[in-house]
């Protein structure tokens, strides 16, 4: 059983559900990518994983233990890090200030963790003391992700953390995404960049209209014919 | 030496009673931001606030007066003040609890909130003529001028007078260590970035794990104190009456608007913006004249740009100007 | 028998008999005349509230100017039916007469230029500014010594320039045109605004329109008020000279006084209800027509209702100038009620969120509980104070009657109104938010 796994997810925002039976998992030190056309339900279900929207079936397991009925803020502490799709910092506040807000609720010293995500992402030293909303969308989205990285969590989801973004940038940003993999992190993540995320994911989940339609390892589903038409542009 | 006298006349007549009256507007402004910023809502309650506000503070002040401890020179009320923001702090938390919290729990739009925080302005309105009535009611004591005009007069051998009243010096000091008091917790605490990161946006700071009851219950109490503070400020600068309290709502809410609603430092730049703009545009400017023009000139109007009578009107027509010009403020207000 | 369920079918009737059941009960308790003083009061505020309802419930209007524009109304009262002041007006006629051709030309200067420099990004407010800054200058040197001369003429009693002696029920509708005309204005430019900040804005804006009534005296007489507004009908003096009433008192075996000044509220709450029948009448068809439904869709989906092609900010321009002429209407009658126009009077609580709370406490969208609400909130208005000296008397027997706490209480009962207007809306809204009369779901 994986270390995450959101099991038979379905849910939706009201009385229709978006999500259908939807199954998702990830393992510590992997990197998981959740792939799928515009609408078919990726953010919700990195939602439902993170408990900011009710389930009606299906359950979420966290290192073995069911975290379905915790609140978001409590998931946080269990060891849960999560990077929304959009609004996913605080614009009027230094981006030194966004780091400590990403650890708000640890109590020791957090100094380490701040030179920690320096390391990882060196320009966000030199802009420490300016508005994250004044950043680039690049630098911005390394922000993000710095926020989330302040609980060192076991488990760090994000909601396409390369949206709006040049391709250096990107690329720069998987690298960036694999080192923290390599430190025993277990990545979930959402990409719109199929391709590229397929090819460094360890496995990958194809979502259309909130149903499993495909699961494989990254490899596979970039050789699988029906994935390259269907989502991968044809090539 | 004409033009001393004119930078005294100007001192006496402007230059303090602005920065006393801003220091009152920018005190209320930066609790209708505060309650803007956090909870989202307009509201209507606060000129009510500031006068419960006082009101304890008045009725403490009675009690240490009757009991005669003071701290002369300096007014009694200052002394009072601490149990006026405790129980003012109790009152609005307590009022938070029976009322808005059911609505915030509800996730009711800004414009509900404002109609509740007209149902929490009439209840207080209420109460407060009910337990002090709506008469003036005078609280100040200690000494009356620092500065008097007279004395000044004879110092220096100028024509003009510059005095300074102990509640204008009072409220002026008090202003300023209140905001940097305020400022140092926005920006330089883990509750108070709390709270502005509450403002900025409030799904990432619960995903943060700031907890929203918390932030909520500070603003709460934050905007109780600097609502006493401003209250008893007023009270002490001019005198306690409650209705007066209900017309200060518009000056304030002006003040909160054109520096940009949601910002602090709006507010406090809104507040002396409107307080000077008042005084500068209904200004009497027949002495400046009189000392800058030749000798000899003699005239015949008071030299204005509006009667007195304009005063108050000032800060609702630039209230509607921002509003329909500018929205956002000068500062671009929305997060503290 | 009277279960639930005949309750909530019959709601509005049975609410309307349990007002008229209070209004009687005022009526043998305290006296018939109070009865009916609060009743002609409770007609006027019911159709203000109908005028916030138009705004409001129709169209999700939040305007805290109605303060504004009732004291428009009543303005018109005193230009449509006081006598007009002839030495006043060759004192300084002229004056009046070429300010108001330079604010004209002002304001045409300023719409003329407008769209030409509109993309000039830095100078166009100053440009602007500077035409209404040559206007004011121009005003203060023609209009003012126009102003100056009518004032002095005999101050204590007219000062002013009276106004053009027509029946004063020609005021009503007068009264709800300036509304209107003011409200348009105040539409185009403010109707764009978000929900609170339309609220900031219009509560300001009536707040200038009080001050300009009290401050501009050569118009208004400003705070020494206009006394003697002639009546639509008959005075009680005459009819108590009048054999016929005599007789009609006579056989009711009522003293002719008493009589007589019943007849007159009498008289004024005929009138009145005239006036609220054929109002809601006029409301009740709006609602059901097309156009009612129309504004329906606008008001829960602004969005929508613009992508299917519908002019949302020309719709909401329309309702806000109609609400605002139902009130002026309003504020018309009620100067008529008075006999006089007092400007002073005019407070925001009183005005303004007053009748908002009537609106919320009766129901949004719902012309009965607007209707209803104006009733309910008025007799509290009213009543709270005798209510509440009743109680704390009551509940204070026990005490000494000299005890300074007896007495401080019995000195507080008369802000019980406040206090309970407050309680009353805060209690509705979080527990019944639809209101006494809830708006019917219609498709
Ligand atoms: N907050 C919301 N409330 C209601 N419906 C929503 C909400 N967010 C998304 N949806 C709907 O859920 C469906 C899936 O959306 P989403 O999960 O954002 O898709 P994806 O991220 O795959 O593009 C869409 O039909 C969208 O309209
Ligand atoms: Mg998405």
């Amino acid at each position: 059983m994986s270390f995450l796994l959101g099991q038979q997810m379905t849910g939706g925002y009201g009385a229709a559900d978006i999500l259908h039976d939807c199954t998702i998992g990830v393992e510590r030190g992997e990197i998981a990518v959740i792939v799928g056309p515009n609408g078919a339900g990726k953010s919700t279900a990195m939602k439902a994983v993170f408990g900011m929207m009710p389930l009606r079936h299906g359950q979420v397991l966290f290192d073995g233990e069911d975290v379905s009925g915790l609140r978001p803020e409590e998931r946080v502490k269990k060891g849960m890090g999560f990077v929304p799709q959009t609004h996913n910092v605080f614009t009027s506040m230094s981006v030194e200030e966004n780091l400590e807000m990403g650890a708000f609720i640890r109590d020791d010293n957090i100094q380490d963790s701040i030179a920690q995500v320096y390391d990882l992402f060196p320009i966000l030293k030199q802009k420490r003391r300016q508005p994250a909303g004044e950043l680039s969308g690049g630098q911005r989205q390394q922000v993000a992700v710095g926020r989330a990285l302040m609980t060192h969590p076991k488990v760090l989801m994000l909601d396409e953390p390369t949206a709006g973004v040049s391709p250096i940038v990107m690329d720069e940003l998987f690298d960036r995404i694999i080192e923290i993999a390599r430190l025993d992190v277990a990545i979930l993540m959402v990409e719109q960049n199929a391709k590229q995320a397929l090819e460094i994911a360890d496995t990958g989940y194809v979502l259309v209209q909130g149903h499993n339609k495909f699961t494989d390892s990254g490899e596979a589903l970039l050789a699988n014919p029906e994935v390259r038409r269907a989502f991968l542009g044809g090539v | 030496m004409d033009v001393l006298n004119v930078i005294t006349l100007l001192g006496n007549f402007l230059i303090v009673p602005g920065l006393t009256y801003g220091s009152q507007l920018a005190l209320g402004a930066l609790g209708v931001t505060l309650v803007y910023g956090v909870l989202r809502f307009s509201n209507f309650a606060h000129g009510e606030t500031m006068a419960f506000g006082a009101m304890i503070t008045i009725l403490v002040t009675w009690l240490l007066q009757a009991s005669e401890i003071s701290i002369q020179p300096l007014p009694t009320a200052l002394l009072a003040m601490p149990v006026g923001i405790a129980v003012t702090v109790l009152f609005t938390l307590g009022m938070d609890r029976l009322v808005y919290r059911y609505h915030r729990e509800r996730k009711a739009s800004p414009v509900i909130f404002l109609i509740v925080s007209i149902g929490v302005m009439f209840f207080m309105g209420g109460l407060i003529r009910f337990i002090i009535g709506p008469g003036d009611q005078i609280f100040f004591d200690g000494t009356r001028f620092i500065l008097k005009a007279r004395e000044f007069k004879e110092t220096t051998g100028l024509n003009e007078g510059l005095s300074l009243k102990m509640t204008q010096a009072v409220t002026i000091v008090t202003a300023i260590v209140i905001v940097a008091l305020l400022f140092w917790f926005l920006n330089h605490t883990r509750t108070g970035k709390s709270m502005r990161a509450y403002s900025d946006n409030e799904n990432l700071a619960l995903l943060s794990g700031i907890n929203p009851n918390k932030v909520v219950l500070i603003t709460w109490v934050l905007v109780a104190a600097l609502a006493t503070v401003a209250g008893t400020l007023y009270g002490l600068d001019k005198s306690f009456k409650p209705f007066v309290y209900m017309q200060l709502l518009l000056p304030i809410f002006a003040s909160a608007i054109v520096g940009g609603v949601g910002n602090p430092l709006g507010a406090i730049a809104g507040g002396y913006i409107i307080a000077f703009s008042e005084l500068i545009l209904t200004f009497a400017y027949k002495r400046v004249v009189l000392y800058l023009a030749p000798e000899g000139t003699e005239i015949d109007s008071l030299v204005q740009f509006l009667g007195t009578d304009y005063k108050i009107a000032v800060s609702f027509i630039i209230l509607v100007i921002v509003l329909i010009i500018r929205p956002t403020g000068l500062f671009r207000g929305k997060t503290l | 028998m009277f279960d639930s369920g005949f309750y909530e079918k019959h709601r509005a009737p049975i609410l309307f008999t349990v007002m008229a059941g209070l209004l009687i009960l005022v009526g043998f308790i305290q006296s018939w005349g109070v009865s009916l003083t609060i009743l002609n009061l409770c007609l006027i505020s019911a159709i203000m509230a109908l005028g916030v309802n138009i705004q409001w419930g129709y169209a999700g209007l939040f305007n805290v100017g109605v303060m504004g524009f009732a004291a428009l109304g009543g303005l018109a009262g005193v230009l449509v039916s006081m006598p007009p002041v002839s030495e006043a007006w060759q004192a300084g006629g002229l004056g009046i007469l070429s300010g108001l051709l330079i604010t004209f030309g002002t304001v045409m200067a300023c719409l003329l230029v407008w769209p030409r420099i509109k993309h000039i990004n830095r100078w166009r407010y100053w440009i602007v500014f500077g035409i209404i800054l040559s206007g004011y200058a121009l005003l203060r040197v023609f209009f003012d010594p126009g102003v100056d001369a009518i004032e002095s003429i005999d101050p204590s009693v007219t000062g002013y320039l009276g106004g053009l002696g027509l029946p004063i029920l020609v005021a009503w509708p007068v009264g709800a045109l300036f509304a209107a005309g003011v409200a348009f204005v105040i539409g185009k430019i403010a109707l764009g605004l978000r929900s609170d900040y339309l609220a900031i804005a219009t509560l300001g804006i009536s707040e200038i329109i009080i001050f300009f009534i009290k401050n501009e005296e050569w118009l208004t007489r400003g705070v020494k008020n206009v006394n003697g507004l002639p009546r639509p009908v008959p005075y009680e003096v005459d009819l108590q000279q009048a054999v016929w009433f005599q007789d009609l008192a006579m056989s009711l075996g009522m003293p002719v006084d008493d009589a007589s000044s019943i007849f007159v509220k009498l008289c004024y709450a005929l009138l009145f209800m005239v006036v609220i029948a054929v109002l809601l009448w006029l409301s009740e068809t709006a609602l059901r027509s097309p156009w009612g439904r129309m504004m329906r869709s606008i008001r829960d989906n602004e969005t929508a209702a613009a992508a299917m092609g519908k002019d949302v900010t020309w719709q909401h321009l329309r309702v806000f100038v109609l609400g605002s002429a139902v009130i002026g209407l309003a504020g018309a009658m009620l100067t008529t009620l008075d006999g006089q126009f007092t400007p002073v009077g005019y407070q925001p609580l009183r005005f303004t969120f007053l009748i908002w709370v009537m609106v919320i406490i009766g129901g949004s969208g719902n012309n009965w509980g607007a209707v209803l609400g104006g009733f309910f909130i008025w007799f509290f208005w009213i009543e709270a104070e005798p209510i509440g000296l009743w109680l704390i008397e009551t509940l204070t027997t026990g005490m000494d009657p000299t005890s300074p706490i007896r007495a401080h209480l019995l000195e507080g009962a008369a802000h019980m109104r406040l206090m309970t207007v407050g309680i009353i809306l805060l209690v509705a809204l979080r527990y019944a938010p639809e209101g006494l009369i809830p708006e019917r779901k219609r498709l």
